[in-house]
C-alpha cells in the first residue's frame, strides 16, 4: 500500500485554516448515533475523550490505571511551550514550528510541525480557562522560562508539576462528561485487541483487570492515546504500567508503525545502583541552567569530589561545545556523558554516572536562591540517594525517556486502517529523530483539544448510515477467542521464570546494543538475543494464579510479550537506517569530531513498517519527507 | 537487611482476608519500598506461591498510585514522602514490617492490597471541574490571577488523589481531598459561577460515597505525601456555608 500523508494543498501557514474550513462536517443530530473509543487518558486521550463527548459524540473511553488521573503524563515536570510571545521577546508560530523541527533534527513532517505550533496558542487559553493553576507574575499575567534549545522564553509552567497539573484539567474535564452522561469511562480496563470489520476499526477486546472478564466493545471509529514504548529497555524514566501493548496490537493488523528506533536518551537522570532497580527516575533539564557537569580528567579515578582539584576535572561539556555549554540539546548531553564513561572516567560505585555540580552557583548566587530555584528537585535527589546535593555534586547518566517512534499516521492522524487513529506519544509525528524538552505535552493537548475533533469528522462523516456496531460478529468472536487463548496459554505454561526475568534481559539487550549507541554489530547481535529470549520466554514463563482474577503477572506477561516483538523491530529498523540522527546514533556514521553525521540524501524519509507476519521481517515502506520552507542543515553547537 | 513482613492478603473483594508472614533477607538499604515487594514477589513466585498485589505506577512520588499502610501508617513513616520513595535505609535490619491496604469503608479491597477508589473520580464527575468546552476560551492573559491567590490554589491542587487522607482518618473522611479540589478551583475566577453548585454537589457525593466527617484530629494533614494542608478544610466548610444559604438548589 502506498502510503499517503494527505497534506492539504497550500502554502503551510493557510493549510490547517484551509482544511478546517473544507473538511465534512457531522450534524449534532447525526453526532449522537456514533460511537468513539478513546483507549488511554493522558494529555493526548483525557482531552480527545473530553472534546469529543462535548461535541456529541458517545464516547468510551479505557485506561489500565485505577483512575483517569493516572496516566504518565502526570510525571512531566518542566513545562509546555506555546508561541504567544507574552514576553515580547520576537517568538512566532513560525519560530515555534523552526525549533521543532531542528530540533527533530528534520526527520519530522512540515505540516504536522506547524499545525502544532498553531495549535500552541490555544492550548494556553484552554487550559487557564479549566483553572490550571500555572505560575504568575505580581501583576497577575502568567509567567515564562526558558527551556533547552531555544532562545526565547515561550515555556509555560506549573512549578515542577505542569504534566500533572495539566492532566489534572484535562481529567476533570472528563470526569465532567462523565457526569453528564455523554462519556463513559472503564478503569482498571486494559485493551488487548482490536477488531477490523471490512478493513475498518470496529471496536476493540478488552480485559477488566479485576475480574478477568474479556469485554468486546465496538465503535465507529477508535482512537488510540497510550503512550510511548520506553520501558521495553526495561529501565525508564517510564511509569512501570507503560507498554506498547495497544499499538502493537494494531501494528499485527495492519497498521503501520512509523520510526521504531527513535528513542530519546534523556540526560539528567539518577544512575542505577542496583539490580533490584525497577526503574529510573528522571531530574528536571532545567538543573543544567546552574549546575556544571564533569569527570575526574585521570581513569579510574575514585577520589572523592571534593578531593578532586579544579585542575585535574574536565568540563566536558563546556570544553566540547563552548557556546552551548551545559545546555546542549538532550540527545548530545547524552551521549558525550556516555562517552567519558566509555573512557573509564566515570564517577560513582557503577563508574556509570557523571557529575552535576552546584558549587560554583551557590558560591555565585548563595544557598538560598539555588534553593528556590531547585529545592524541591535536591529533596528528590537527597530522599532517593541518601546524599546532598548542596554539600556533594549530584551524580547523573543518561536514561530512556521518550519514544519518537510510533503508529504512522497521516495529517488526519489516521493510521493506516482506515477508523483507527493514534495521538500523542503512541503515534510518530512531530518530533522527528529527537524531542525538544516541553513539546511532548503540547502534543498531546494539541492532538486532543485541537485536532482530532476536526479530522475524526472527516471519517465519521461517511459512518452515518452504519448504525450500531454489531459486537456479535465473527470479526469479534474471532478477536476475543484470539485473546482468551493467549491469556490461558500464559497461567498454563507452567514454565520456571517470572516474567521480570525475560523482561530485564530484553531491557539489557536494548540498551546494551540498541540504545545509545549502535552499529550493524550491535544490532546483528542484539537481533540473535532477543530471538533467544523469545523462545525462552514462551517455553519457560512462570504466570501463578488464572486469568479469571486480578493478575497482575499475567498483565506484564502479555505486555513483555509484545515489547519483545517491538524489540526486534526497533533492531530492523536501527540497521536500515545507515545514518545517525537525533536518538539515533550509529556509530559507522559520524564527523571526525564524534557528531552525529547525517545522511540527507539516503534517508530523509519515515520508515513505516508493515507487518508480514510472526517471525518475519516487516516490509519497510517509505513516507519521503519534502522540506519546502525549512532547509535543513547540520545541527552545530560548537 | 533482614526483615520479617506481615502482610495483608486477600483474595477478592468478598474475602475475609488476614495476615501473612514472609522472610526476607539481603534487602539492599538503597532499594525503595515497592522494589523491596518486587523482590517478595520474586521469592513468592519462585516458590509456587501467589505474588502480592500492590497498586503503583509512576514509582517517582507523582501518580499517587501507591497505597499501602506501613506500621499503622499510610506511605509509612516518613512525612510527605510516597510509598514509592520510601527508602529501606529508613528501617533497621532485624524489622518485622506490617503492611495493610487502605482502610476505608469508601475504599473497598479488590485484592491484598489493591483497594477500589473510584469514588474519589464520581466526587469530581459530580462538580470537581470548570464548565469550559473545548475551544470557548479567552486568552489566557484576559483573565488576571492574583499571585499570592494562584499560589494557593496551586498548594491545593497538588493533592495527587492516592487517598493517604482517608486512610489515615478515624472517620474516614474525604474531607481534605475534597477540601482541595474545592480550595484549587474556589480560589480563581474562572468558574465563578459554579462555585456554589461546586461545592454543594461534591459534598453531597462525598456523603453518598460513605465517607466519615471530618473531627479536626488532622491525621489526613499528618500523613499527606504532598502536604496538603487543614485549612483547606475550613475553606470547604465556609465555601459549604456559603453556598447553602446563597444558593437556591
Amino acid at each position: 500500500m502506498a502510503l499517503d500523508a494527505k497534506i492539504p494543498a497550500g502554502p503551510l501557514e493557510n493549510k490547517w485554516t484551509n482544511y478546517r474550513s473544507t473538511v465534512k462536517l457531522v450534524s449534532p443530530a447525526n453526532k449522537r448515533k456514533l460511537d468513539v473509543i478513546v483507549v488511554g487518558t493522558g494529555l493526548a486521550g483525557a482531552s480527545a475523550a473530553a472534546s469529543l463527548a462535548e461535541l456529541g459524540y458517545n464516547v468510551k473511553a479505557f485506561c489500565f490505571q485505577d483512575s483517569a488521573r493516572r496516566a504518565h503524563s502526570i510525571a512531566a515536570q518542566g513545562g509546555i511551550n506555546a508561541a504567544k510571545n507574552y514576553r515580547n521577546d520576537g517568538d512566532s508560530i513560525y519560530r515555534l514550528f523552526y525549533d521543532t523541527i531542528k530540533g527533530g533534527d528534520y526527520r519530522a513532517r512540515e505540516a504536522n510541525v506547524y499545525r502544532l505550533a498553531e495549535a500552541s496558542v490555544s492550548i494556553i487559553d484552554q487550559c487557564v480557562a479549566q483553572g490550571v493553576p500555572f505560575a504568575r507574575e505580581y501583576g497577575g499575567l502568567l509567567d515564562n522560562r526558558s527551556f533547552g534549545g531555544v532562545q526565547v522564553s515561550r515555556t509555560f509552567y506549573a512549578r515542577g508539576q505542569t504534566g500533572q497539573q495539566l492532566l489534572i484539567g484535562a481529567y476533570q474535564a472528563l470526569e465532567r462528561q462523565v457526569g453528564l452522561k455523554n462519556a463513559t469511562l472503564y478503569t482498571r480496563h486494559e485493551m488487548l485487541e482490536v477488531v477490523i470489520k471490512n478493513g475498518k476499526a470496529a471496536g476493540i477486546i478488552v480485559r477488566d483487570l479485576v475480574t478477568g472478564e474479556i469485554q468486546r466493545h465496538g465503535a465507529h471509529a477508535v482512537v488510540l492515546a497510550t503512550g510511548g514504548y520506553g520501558n521495553v529497555f526495561f529501565l525508564s524514566t517510564n511509569a512501570m504500567g507503560c507498554n506498547t501493548t495497544a499499538i502493537w496490537r494494531a501494528y499485527k493488523k495492519g497498521a503501520y508503525f512509523g520510526n521504531p528506533c527513535f528513542t530519546q536518551i534523556h540526560p539528567t537522570c539518577l544512575p542505577q545502583h542496583g539490580d533490584y532497580q525497577s526503574k529510573l527516575t528522571l531530574m528536571s533539564e532545567s538543573l543544567r541552567n546552574d549546575g556544571r557537569v564533569w569527570v575526574p580528567k585521570a581513569k579510574a579515578d575514585k577520589r572523592k569530589a571534593a578531593d578532586i582539584p579544579e585542575a585535574e576535572r574536565d568540563y566536558y561539556l563546556e570544553r566540547k561545545y563552548p557556546s552551548f555549554g551545559n545546555l546542549v540539546p538532550r540527545d548530545i548531553a547524552s551521549r558525550a556523558a556516555k562517552e567519558v564513561c566509555d573512557e573509564g572516567r566515570g564517577v560513582g560505585a557503577t563508574g556509570l554516572a557523571v557529575f552535576l555540580d552546584f558549587a560554583d552557583a551557590i558560591k555565585r548566587l548563595g544557598k538560598e536562591v539555588v534553593s528556590a530555584r531547585y529545592g524541591n528537585l535536591f529533596e528528590m535527589y537527597e530522599k532517593i540517594t541518601g546524599e546532598d546535593p548542596y554539600t556533594t555534586p549530584m551524580m547523573i547518566y543518561p536514561a530512556v525517556h521518550y519514544t519518537m517512534g510510533g503508529l504512522w499516521v497521516d495529517y488526519n492522524l489516521m493510521t493506516t486502517i482506515p477508523g483507527l487513529y493514534a495521538t500523542g506519544e503512541c503515534n510518530f509525528s512531530d518530533h522527528g529523530a529527537n524531542r525538544l524538552g516541553a513539546s511532548a505535552l503540547m502534543q498531546g493537548l494539541a492532538d486532543g483539544y485541537f485536532v482530532l475533533p476536526y479530522t475524526i469528522g472527516e471519517y465519521l462523516s461517511g459512518e452515518i448510515l452504519s448504525g450500531k456496531i454489531d459486537t456479535g460478529s465473527s470479526e469479534f468472536a474471532e478477536a476475543e477467542a484470539a485473546v482468551k487463548q493467549r491469556l490461558s496459554a500464559f497461567v498454563n505454561n507452567k514454565g520456571s521464570k517470572p516474567v521480570d526475568y525475560f523482561h530485564k534481559q530484553l531491557g539489557k539487550v536494548m540498551w546494551d546494543d540498541c540504545g545509545m549507541a549502535r552499529s550493524r554489530e550491535s544490532l546483528m547481535r542484539a537481533a540473535t538475543e532477543i530471538a533467544k529470549i523469545k523462545s525462552a520466554f514462551w517455553s519457560d514463563v512462570r504466570v501463578p494464579g488464572s486469568e479469571n482474577e486480578l493478575n497482575q503477572e499475567l498483565e506484564k506477561a502479555c505486555r513483555v510479550a509484545d515489547f519483545i516483538e517491538l524489540g526486534q523491530l526497533m533492531v530492523q529498523d536501527a540497521l536500515n537506517r545507515e545514518e545517525s540522527c537525533g536518538g539515533h546514533f550509529r556509530t559507522e556514521y559520524q564527523t571526525p569530531e564524534g557528531e552525529a553525521m547525517r545522511r540527507d540524501d539516503a534517508f530523509m524519509y519515515v520508515s513505516a513498517y508493515e507487518f508480514k507476519g510472526d517471525d518475519m521481517p516487516a516490509e519497510l515502506h517509505k513516507e519521503e519527507l519534502k522540506y519546502e520552507v525549512v532547509h535543513p542543515t547540520q545541527r552545530s553547537y560548537k | 537487611m533482614k526483615l520479617t513482613l506481615r502482610v495483608w492478603r486477600q483474595k477478592n473483594r468478598d474475602d475475609k482476608g488476614g495476615f501473612e508472614t514472609y522472610q526476607l533477607s539481603n534487602v539492599d538499604e538503597h532499594a525503595s519500598f515497592l522494589e523491596m515487594f518486587d523482590v517478595l514477589n520474586d521469592q513468592l513466585i519462585n516458590e509456587g506461591k501467589l505474588p502480592v498485589a500492590f497498586d503503583h505506577d509512576c514509582r517517582e512520588g507523582i501518580c499517587g498510585t501507591c497505597s499501602m499502610v506501613i506500621n499503622g501508617r499510610p506511605h509509612g513513616p516518613m512525612s510527605t514522602t510516597t510509598t514509592c520513595q520510601l527508602h529501606m535505609r529508613h528501617f533497621k535490619d532485624g524489622d518485622t514490617i506490617t503492611v495493610e491496604p487502605w482502610r476505608a469503608k469508601g475504599f473497598p479491597v479488590l485484592r491484598d492490597l489493591v483497594t477500589d477508589r473510584s469514588a474519589f473520580d464520581r466526587i469530581i464527575a459530580a462538580g470537581g471541574f470548570i464548565s469550559v468546552n473545548t475551544g470557548q476560551s479567552p486568552d489566557a492573559n484576559a483573565i488576571l490571577v492574583e499571585k499570592e491567590k494562584s499560589d494557593l490554589a496551586f498548594e491545593a491542587a497538588a493533592c495527587i488523589g492516592c487517598g493517604a487522607c482517608v486512610a489515615a482518618c478515624k472517620n474516614s473522611s474525604a474531607m481534605l481531598f475534597v477540601g482541595a479540589k474545592v480550595s484549587h478551583l474556589a480560589l480563581l475566577p474562572q468558574g465563578e459561577p459554579e462555585r456554589g453548585q461546586r461545592v454543594l454537589n461534591m459534598v453531597k457525593q462525598m456523603d453518598l460515597e460513605g465517607f466519615g466527617s471530618c473531627t479536626n484530629t488532622l491525621a489526613c494533614e499528618a500523613e499527606c505525601p504532598k502536604g496538603i494542608s487543614a485549612m483547606n478544610i475550613a475553606r470547604l466548610n465556609r465555601e459549604y456555608l456559603w453556598a447553602s444559604l446563597t444558593e437556591n438548589k
